[in-house]
């Protein structure tokens, strides 16, 4: 497939005001379109991705945008894969790009996030496994990252120290995002005098719930052409994987995993999948890869994803932390944006707030945070009920 | 704790059976042979498009694959106990059946009580209860016999 070109990107702050979504969604718009330097008219479709917390407008947060931006006819669409929600409205607006339908998109995700867990929306509905892994077992998602972390405790022999310094590092780079809700630096001591929340994962290792938008202007590489724009940020593959059947591990929201009684488990893991669909899309492999921004839900699972994009083996992700590769300054620097740790979840927004970053670095615009001469970066990200995502941006 | 007049009821119904040996109610798949939990709320084989499911007892016993636990009290649709005690969650894998499943641990046990690999049984216990019901889902309850037993 032919690749897409980034106009511009914007972002409103991360944080925790309690406003409407829609304010965060139109100032994040309004920056990707200063970016790209076009005017709102100039977009022929906007993508927006949902937010199932902040009533109707939400549902429809497409024309929901629309309407904040001022109604003009333009063609619009609206996307929901829980927290793959923005990648998803990214594919979208590829779709209608490449098809010729539009010359240029907006892609744009935003919310308002409520205190505490995420928990189901009110109701009884005893066929939702989303609602009954709350009320029959008192799930939460960090049950779940607790569940995984303890699982690589004892196949890899990973440590709490370890998952502490995944929060450590991706602190550090925090300081230096103006966007990133959380900019302190924490040591170790910090991480380790945090509560427990589910062990063996820590306050400070679990992400938050938090305000924020984010948004991307897309176009045909010709179009970016004809703007005077030579050599853009491209955007070259785009995953948006469902799992395959069997699979062996438990994840959110589901009760049991399926069973591998009489089919056995696909060698390659559902997390391991939406990686490589994009390297093949790309056509390139994880050791082209500069630079990453990955779902860290919690400090444990930015782990996992070291292995699942094939940075390292399975169990050698400890050591690509502690040898530094996976700070910036090193050989693969895994969010350097601070990640959700330095965000927190504005469920709709952050799979776009990925290639926002992503574009920052791979346009040399990252300030202090800076990754040196990055041209390749792929974002991954999961939403539960199955969709697995994953950007590779190039330039 | 001296037995009152309530009621014992699954919290929602269809998902195991009460008895002194309760068994998870699962599905079959009759042609593929694999099997799921809860039993209408299972993934396919597609590589078995006409199959059905038939309703079945899992085994009781399994292997704790990963336990954690919710320090702070999971928000609603849990109904947390006041105070509330920090519950403890295992995912278990059934050996026959080959799949994992979650589920609370009995009260009196806590991480520290807990390891991958731990034999553990199921059983039912209170989720929540009001002035006429107790409520029930189901639970793990390790089979070692140098676990600390609790249970009053």
């Amino acid at each position: 497939m032919e690749d897409i070109a980034i106009l511009g990107v914007g972002m409103h702050p991360w944080g925790k005001w309690g406003r409407n979504f829609v304010e965060y969604g139109t100032v994040a718009a309004r920056k990707a379109l200063d970016d790209a330097q076009l005017e709102w008219s100039e977009v022929g479709f906007i993508s927006g991705a949902i937010t199932v917390r902040c009533g109707y407008p939400g549902y429809v947060a497409g024309s929901t945008m629309a309407r904040a931006l001022g109604f003009n006819g333009t063609q619009v669409a609206s996307s929901y894969a829980a927290c793959a929600s923005g990648a998803t409205a990214l594919s979208v607006a590829r779709g209608q790009i490449l098809s010729g339908a539009c010359d240029v998109a907006l892609v744009v995700g935003a919310d308002t996030t409520p205190d505490g867990f995420l928990a189901p929306n009110d109701g009884i509905r005893t066929d939702d496994t989303d609602w009954l892994r709350f009320h029959m077992v008192g799930a939460t998602n960090p049950v779940y990252f607790g569940l995984h972390a303890r699982r690589r405790m004892e196949l890899y022999g990973a440590t709490q120290e370890d998952f502490a310094l995944v929060k450590v590092k991706n602190s550090k780079h925090a300081v230096f995002n103006e966007n990133a809700r959380f900019n302190k630096e924490y040591a170790l001591e910090d991480i380790s005098a945090s509560p427990v929340v589910s062990d063996p994962l820590r306050l400070l290792e679990i992400c938050t719930t938090s305000d924020g938008g984010a948004a991307v202007v897309v176009s045909s590489l010709d179009y970016a052409k004809s703007l005077g724009v030579d050599n853009p940020v491209r955007i070259s593959a785009i995953a948006l994987n469902t799992p395959t059947y069997p699979d062996p591990l438990i994840d959110l929201p589901y009760l049991a995993t399926d069973s591998s009684a009489n089919t056995i488990p696909n060698e390659i893991g559902f997390k391991e999948s939406i990686g490589k669909h994009v390297y093949e899309e790309a056509g390139i492999g994880p050791e082209d890869v500069d630079v990453a921004e990955v779902y860290d839900l919690a400090s444990s699972m930015e782990l996992d994803w070291y292995e699942q994009l094939g940075f390292c083996q399975p169990g050698e992700a400890e050591s690509l932390l502690r040898d530094g590769s996976t700070s910036i300054g090193g050989r693969i620097p895994v969010n350097p944006s601070g990640g959700l740790g330095a965000f927190g979840e504005a469920v709709p927004a952050q799979a776009i707030a990925q290639v926002c970053e992503l574009n920052w670095q791979l346009a040399q615009q990252a300030g202090k945070r800076q990754v040196e001469d990055a041209r390749i970066g792929i974002t991954a990200n999961q939403g539960l009920f199955g969709h697995g995502s994953s950007v590779l941006l190039r330039r | 704790m001296t037995k009152d007049t309530k009621i014992e009821v699954p919290a929602v119904e269809g998902f195991f059976t009460i008895e002194e040996e309760p068994h998870l109610i699962g599905g079959r798949f009759k042609k593929s042979g694999s099997y799921c939990f809860p039993k209408s709320l299972g993934g396919s084989d597609p590589d078995f498009p006409d199959d059905e499911i038939e309703e079945v007892l899992l085994s009781r016993v399994g292997k704790i694959w990963s336990y954690t636990n919710s320090v702070y009290p999971p928000p609603p649709p849990f109904i947390a106990a006041e105070p509330y005690e920090p519950i403890v969650i295992a995912a278990v894998e059934l050996e026959e059946e080959k799949m994992v499943i979650l589920g609370q641990v009995v009260n009196g046990y806590s991480v520290e009580d807990l390891s991958v690999g731990m034999p553990v049984e199921v059983t039912v216990g209170t989720l929540y209860e009001d002035s006429e019901n107790r409520y029930l889902t189901w639970m793990w309850k390790p089979l070692s016999e140098e676990q600390k037993q609790d249970k009053n």
